[in-house]
């Protein structure tokens, strides 16, 4: 087990010129020993291939990696001790399951009796213990997959676990399953385990901390509540939640947030620096008040969902959209009715150029 | 008209008549004039006896085609045993990518595009002592080597020729399978901790089973048909050295006209293919992946 700090850039690009020619912008970034990790974004936002740096598959074409302080940046996946889980299923064909578990552990030349002990209890806590003398290219696409999860685990001592989307080819049911079965193994195992997805409701059940990218750049790193109440970067807002974050594009000066000729006065004691700003308001934060309340913006209703456990409304004001989750039983409303909104609160977030203003 | 009911026309059968007739001519026909030989004795074309299985008797009992086949076996498992693992050499240490893969492609098929007769030449040329490069080259290192004097030196001129000839094949067929490999098998093996050894046991060579398959099936089916380099280069002597299996079969049809006893053996000859080809394809889908029982208990 290691910490990680990473502290790079790259670029597949030979002569990187502008931010478009790189994989990665510059980041910073440290792992703790034990933790569990997420990376989540978009397809192509360069998670992968932050990840295939840590293992030493990619060599960052610029700035380091370190392991508990230990400069590993030209270092093979071997020499760094870490296991990694793929997108798509890969066994060794010719092999049994007991075989492929084993095959990690084999390579290094651990003792046959230690190797056996750990393969059963491998595949013990995947529920493939019956499977074990199974030639393993006749199995089943999700089978093969847990051979994969289970190869990734099999080394007690790895420096992190890192996984790449791995549950994509499993169906919903058994990926839950297979989920919670790795947060339980982290937490007996207490092996640094970082995860890819772009699916959020992946990435914030399983890691204590998440890091969100877009574009080739880490924008947030944060618990699940942390992305919720405080994304950091409008994209944040926008791709965590669902629906995400609701933007308002308004001016600040001193009498307030001014927004199509509206003002809505600052909470006491919030300071803003005056100019272009946008307010960012959660739907599940954005309330219905009475009319003409002091600091509310009339909306007009364009679509109301209700969802069972809550009303999912859609507004507008203009050019602004506003969608709020409200309580099922809330006052019945349909397109083209006014409704009164008050989006301005202690869980308001403001942001200067798509950054929080703090 | 309804929905349910699959309409039927027999007229569709007249469809495959084309077919039929293609096939009838060109396989089933001439077949069936080899197994009409095969069962008479044919003195003159008027003249004609029924012997029944009689022939079929004496080529089995010919102790020249017992030798012929042995040569042949012998021949034809020496080339996929020295065929294969080159060819796999060769797939292996073949570029991957860009021009230069391109060039090598070219260059490693050139020989599969020359006719086996002039093959045959060439070799001919190659180990004349005289005016041959091998040949003059060996004859420098002191070496007295002759093809037309020596059994053992025609016999490997015979190999080698084929191997020059055919192993190319098989690292064509080797390197498609390698490049079907995903990146992710590298990737996994690496992180596995794999040795190169392990990488190419484990994942290269499995996943070129297919292929490879073929080529070995290929490599016999034409190893064991084996007739115009060796007849080229050679003649089929020294004495009757590297005289195999289709030269046998021609001497006897076309040198003495004894055409029952060929037409008989052409039979034997084409079952014997037919049987070792089966055998030869049961026994490479077996391999490697057949359960293990008890091997983890």
């Amino acid at each position: 087990m290691a910490r990680i700090d990473l502290d790079l850039a790259h670029s597949y690009v030979k002569n990187p010129r502008q931010d478009n020619d790189y994989a990665l912008l510059p980041l910073k970034m440290t792992f703790e020993e034990g933790g569990a990790y997420a990376l989540l974004g978009p397809s192509g936002c360069g998670k992968t291939t932050l990840l295939n740096i840590m293992s030493g598959l990619v060599t960052p074409s610029q700035g380091t990696v370190l392991f508990d302080g230990r400069d590993v940046t030209g270092d093979t996946p071997q020499q760094r001790n870490i296991a990694q889980v793929f997108q798509f299923p890969v066994i060794y064909d010719t092999m049994t399951v007991a075989e492929n578990l084993a095959f990690p552990l084999r390579n290094r030349k651990v003792p046959e009796a230690q190797i056996k002990k750990r393969v059963g209890e491998i595949a013990e806590m995947l529920e493939m213990s019956g499977q074990l003398n199974q030639i393993a290219s006749n199995l089943a696409a999700d089978a093969k997959q847990k051979i994969s999860l289970g190869r990734g685990l099999v080394r007690p001592d790895v420096s992190a676990v890192l996984f790449d989307e791995p549950l994509t080819v499993i169906d919903p049911h058994l990926k839950w399953q297979l989920r919670r079965k790795l947060k339980q193994i982290h937490h007996e195992l207490k092996l640094t385990l970082i995860y890819v997805t772009h699916d959020q409701v992946e990435a914030l059940t399983f890691a204590q901390q998440v890091v969100v990218m877009t574009r080739g750049r880490a924008v947030q790193m944060g618990s699940a509540a942390d992305l919720f109440e405080r994304p950091s970067h409008t994209f944040v807002g926008h791709f965590i939640g669902s629906p995400g974050m609701n933007f308002l594009a308004g001016r600040v000066d001193g009498d307030g947030f001014h927004v199509d000729g509206l003002t809505l006065p600052l909470l006491p004691g919030r300071v803003l620096p005056t100019g272009e700003i946008k307010l960012g308001i959660r739907p599940e934060y954005a309330s219905l008040v009475a009319a003409d309340t002091e600091g509310a913006l009339p909306m007009t209703v364009s679509m109301v969902q209700d969802v069972g456990t809550h009303i999912m409304l859609s507004s507008r004001l203009n050019g602004h959209l506003l969608k709020a989750r409200l309580p099922a039983d809330a006052a019945q409303l349909s397109p083209g009715d006014t409704v009164w909104m008050k989006v301005m609160n202690e869980h308001s977030c403001f942001y200067q150029n798509e950054e929080i203003v703090p | 008209m309804s929905a349910t009911v699959k309409p039927v026309n027999q007229k569709a059968w007249f469809l495959i008549l084309p077919v039929l007739i293609c096939v009838a001519f060109s396989a089933i026909m001439p077949l069936m004039t080899v197994v009409n030989y095969s069962v008479q004795d044919i003195i003159s074309p008027t003249q004609k006896v029924f012997v029944g299985t009689e022939w079929f008797a004496a080529v089995m009992r010919d102790e020249e085609l017992h030798g012929a086949l042995l040569r042949q076996l012998m021949f034809s498992f020496s080339v996929l045993v020295v065929e294969l693992p080159l060819g796999i050499m060769l797939a292996l240490s073949m570029p991957a990518e860009g021009w230069k893969s391109s060039a090598v492609l070219v260059i490693v098929s050139l020989s599969l595009l020359i006719p086996w007769n002039v093959v045959g030449t060439i070799w001919q040329i190659f180990g004349r002592a005289d005016i041959g490069l091998m040949g003059a080259a060996l004859k420098g290192l002191g070496i007295d080597y002759s093809y037309t004097g020596n059994p053992v030196h025609a016999w490997l001129t015979v190999l080698l020729m084929d191997v020059w000839h055919w192993t190319p094949l098989i690292g064509l067929l080797g390197y498609a399978g390698l490049r079907s490999i995903p990146d992710a098998y590298y990737q996994a093996a690496s992180i596995d901790g794999a040795s190169k050894a392990a990488v190419f046991w484990y994942v290269q060579l499995p996943k070129m089973r297919g292929v490879l398959m073929i080529g070995v099936l290929l490599r016999f089916m034409d190893s064991f048909m084996i007739y115009t380099e060796p007849f080229v280069l050679t003649g089929g002597g020294p004495g009757n050295s590297t005289t195999f299996l289709s030269q046998f079969l021609t001497q006897k049809a076309v040198g003495q006209f004894d055409l029952g006893p060929a037409a008989a053996f052409s039979l034997i000859y084409f079952l014997i293919i037919l049987l070792l080809c089966f055998i030869l394809y049961n026994w490479m889908q077996r391999v490697g992946t057949q359960e293990k029982e008890g091997s983890h208990e």
